[in-house]
């Protein structure tokens, strides 16, 4: 098929359009009690239509409910991120460190985020009222980590000779080889790092309020599957994808601002 | 008159499973302040490697290297090196490639005084019009004209070139050779060049070094090269030497080719 | 006849055009070489007679017929080998084999791809992926492949540029010896003028662009076959090559008009990063001379 005007908008709308009809119909016939799109709608209306308000703790309009997950993540993922970088860097840049750690960085991330919570409420049980906060962020940033770690490791592997030859010649200070040369070259790997981290993050933030009770996106799935609510269900689902995607998008726009190669 | 560089007794063996693999061995070398010396061999045959422990970039097995008086120790800009490929770092504009070295060794300068010097070095290679481009918006020969200005702006004591026109088409190469040899001709300064190309050695040099093939390559023949400077290309060509001299050299390179083909 | 016939061609991609009133005509048999600058649009030419591309004005024509598109009786080599990383040598030339003799039993097909093998000497190596091979090898697959299809033309884009100068030399001297075999009519495009007098019976310079068109074209007239080495005392080809080389880059400086400008370079000497600082560098660098001034000859 070739290319016409407008694609750009038809084509996608076409797509949802079909996904709705296929979900139309199998809420018809094959499962009864999935909930169909009208349905879905009118049981959600509230909740879009009055985004920002607030009824009661976990009674509030949808965006209230992304702006709580939002800041947890944010917390979560600039944790993961201050701490991750370096440790990718030092795992590039030394063999000894890298076979170091490197089995125990492999064991530890296919650990998935609800194994994590409970520890980090333990961790962090001392904190009293802030115990399940820290818990969650802990676990943000355990989880969402290894991408930006392991990614910036590559990168700083993958550095040419030549490059590091010029800083050899010119008898640049450690600084100034780090900040003019090693970093600028690890910026593209460290991006696809970051991208992937906050896809994690974002997934990871469900479980966590899931599993902590927190007002957000997740805290409202969890009580609303308690009171098999399917409805409002599907508008989590549909929340968080969306605001997945969205997140997705800004981190492009950033990456091509700090293009250097 | 005393040698302004001495390699002596210079050996680089590198470990390998298989055993020591010797790629340079007792390589010795004299080298006058001023001239411009080609290093001429098969690929694979060590002189890059010669190069590189000039350079300091490689560790030196046995033997040594003074450069004025100085045995050398490690990398530095007091040797300019132009890289095969350029190895500007991309995120920087060819100007910003050069004021990285020369806020390095011009540190006790001015700001007007640096900006001054990386100006002219880029206008004299012709790049005054690009100077502010990065390297992924100029051809291949701009980039290494670049090269060229980065390492001749350090004002180096001695100019390391590693088959610098290598991976340049023969006209574009022609070219480069001009824009070397008019900028060296400005300061003299002592260069040591590495190439395969013979036209490009009988054009540029003082003297032909002729490198025996590795392993253990050493100084297999040196030929002078007497041509009046300044050098101009028609008049290099016309000179009655040049072709006794182009295909000595050849002859060199083919009987040594010859000894390191393998059986078909 | 001119087996091959380019009438006025002229392509543009949108802005001025790459090539202008390009006028070539080669003879069944020849081997004619065309040298030009990297980018100057040989690539542009080749996709033309080998119907990659269509002319804006004017005609190509094979054998009086129109090209309108590829087809195999114009065999390519490319600078980049293309061949399928995942078929051996032998699968890869019967591909081609297969595309253009499709009617063909298995026991001819195999033969005449053994043929080709056999003819650029790697016999040996049939079996191997073009990843197991040297890039002289794998270039010397792409000439077999492109010869099997029997092409009524071969055109070789820049094919030995990637390689190293011994790896060159040998590919040179077997792509001679081939021809004289075959005597198939060949254009060759390549950047250095000593390729193209060594190898064609006629060399013509493509001038630079942009609007490049080619120049007068210039019989080799050094006997075959050609010896690499006593080719250096031959007065002929010292005149080809300067005329070569001049004609290419005289083309070149045309197209720049130069302004001087004037320069400042001070005279400072670099500072010694392997010694420390030395005492009194805050106050000025060490000097030599006065500020210098210089005027240079800037190309526009």
């Amino acid at each position: 098929m070739k290319s016409f005007k407008f694609d750009w908008l038809v084509l996608p709308l076409i797509g949802m359009v079909v996904a709705v009809l296929i979900w139309h119909l199998v809420s018809q016939t094959v499962s009864k009690d999935l909930p169909s799109p009208m349905k879905t709608w009118s049981e959600s209306r509230d909740y879009v239509l009055h985004p920002f308000e607030k009824r009661g703790e976990m009674d509030q309009g949808i965006l209230r409910f992304t702006w709580y997950s939002l800041i947890l993540v944010a917390k979560g993922y600039a944790i993961a991120l201050l701490l991750g970088t370096p440790i990718g860097f030092m795992l590039g840049l030394s063999k000894a460190f890298a076979k170091a750690f490197d089995p125990i960085i492999q064991i530890l991330r296919p650990v998935s985020p609800l194994a994590w919570l409970p520890l980090g409420l333990v961790l962090f049980l001392g904190a009293g009222k802030n115990a399940s906060e820290l818990g969650a962020l802990f676990t943000i940033a355990v989880c969402s980590m290894w991408p930006t770690v392991l990614n910036t490791a590559v990168g700083v592997r993958a550095i040419p000779q030549d490059y590091l030859n010029v800083a050899k010649v010119l008898k640049l200070s450690r600084t100034k080889t780090l900040f003019k040369v090693l970093i600028p070259a690890t910026l593209p790997y460290m991006f696809t790092g970051f991208r992937l981290s906050l896809g994690i993050a974002w997934l990871v933030i469900v479980a966590a309020e899931m599993l902590t009770g927190r007002p957000g996106v997740g805290g409202f799935l969890w009580q609303e599957y308690n009171a098999l609510n399917y409805s409002h269900i599907i508008l989590c689902i549909l929340t968080i994808g969306i605001v997945g995607f969205i997140l997705d998008r800004l981190m492009s726009v950033v990456e091509r601002k700090f293009k250097t190669i | 008159m005393s040698n302004y560089v001495e390699l002596f007794n210079l050996t680089k063996t590198y470990r390998t499973p298989k055993g020591p693999a010797v790629i340079v061995k007792d390589f010795n070398l004299n080298i006058q302040k001023g001239e411009f010396i080609t290093l001429i061999g098969h690929s694979g045959c060590g002189k890059s490697t010669v190069l590189s422990m000039l350079a300091g970039l490689n560790d030196i097995t046995e033997g040594g290297i003074v450069l004025a008086g100085r045995e050398l120790a490690g990398a530095g800009p007091d040797r300019g090196v132009v890289f095969q490929s350029p190895s500007l770092l991309p995120w920087l504009t060819a100007y910003e490639n050069v004021m990285l070295g020369v806020d390095q060794v011009f540190y006790s300068a001015n700001s007007d005084e640096r900006r001054e010097i990386v100006e002219y070095y880029l206008t004299v290679v012709g790049l005054a019009d690009s100077m502010h481009k990065r390297p992924a918006e100029l051809s291949q020969g701009m980039r290494q004209r670049v090269g060229i200005a980065r390492a001749f702006a350090l004002k180096p004591k001695m100019l390391l070139l590693d088959e610098p026109f290598g991976m340049l088409d023969s006209l574009t190469r022609y070219e480069l050779q001009q824009v070397l040899i008019e900028l060296w001709r400005k300061n003299k300064i002592t260069a040591l060049m590495v190439t395969h190309d013979v036209d490009e050695a009988l054009f540029l040099s003082d003297r032909i070094v002729c490198m025996t093939d590795g392993p253990a390559a050493e100084v297999g023949d040196i030929v002078s090269v007497n041509f009046p400077r300044p050098r101009e290309r028609k008049a290099v060509m016309e000179h009655p030497d040049y072709y006794p001299l182009r295909e000595h050299l050849i002859e060199f390179l083919e009987v040594h080719a010859h000894r390191r083909q393998p059986k078909n | 006849m001119p087996y091959l016939e380019l009438n006025n061609v002229t392509k543009h991609f949108g802005g001025a055009p790459v090539l202008k009133d390009v006028n070539l005509a080669v003879e069944q048999g020849e081997f004619v070489a065309i040298v030009g600058f990297s980018g100057a649009g040989k690539s542009t030419l080749i996709n033309l007679i080998a119907g990659l591309l269509h002319p804006d004005a004017g005609t190509v024509k094979l054998n009086g017929k129109v090209i309108t598109e590829p087809g195999p009786d114009r065999g390519i080599v490319f600078q980049n080998y293309s061949l399928l990383p995942w078929l051996t040598v032998f699968e890869n030339i019967l591909l081609a084999v297969d595309t253009v003799n499709p009617g063909w039993s298995k026991t001819q097909k195999e033969e005449h791809v053994l043929k080709y093998i056999a003819m650029v000497n790697l016999t040996p190596a049939r079996d191997k992926k073009p990843g197991e091979l040297s890039g002289g090898m794998r270039q010397r697959v792409s000439v077999a492949r492109a010869l099997a299809m029997n092409p009524q033309i071969l055109l070789l884009d820049e094919p030995l540029s990637a390689l190293d100068a011994l790896t060159r030399a040998t590919l040179q001297d077997e792509i001679s010896r081939i021809w004289l075999e075959d005597k198939k009519t060949v254009l060759l495009i390549t950047n250095d003028p000593d390729e193209g007098i060594y190898l064609a019976d006629r060399i013509i310079p493509l001038t630079a662009g942009p609007e490049a068109t080619l120049g007068e074209s210039l019989k080799v007239e050094i006997p075959r076959p050609r010896d690499r080495k006593g080719i250096n005392h031959d007065p002929h080809f010292k005149a080809l090559r300067r005329e070569v080389v001049e004609t290419m880059l005289a083309s070149k400086k045309d197209r720049h008009a130069s302004v001087t400008r004037k320069l400042v370079l001070p005279d400072i000497e670099p500072e010694d990063l392997s010694a420390p600082p030395r005492p009194g560098w805050r106050k000025s660098p060490i000097r030599r001379r006065e500020i210098k001034e210089e005027s240079v000859e800037v190309s526009k």
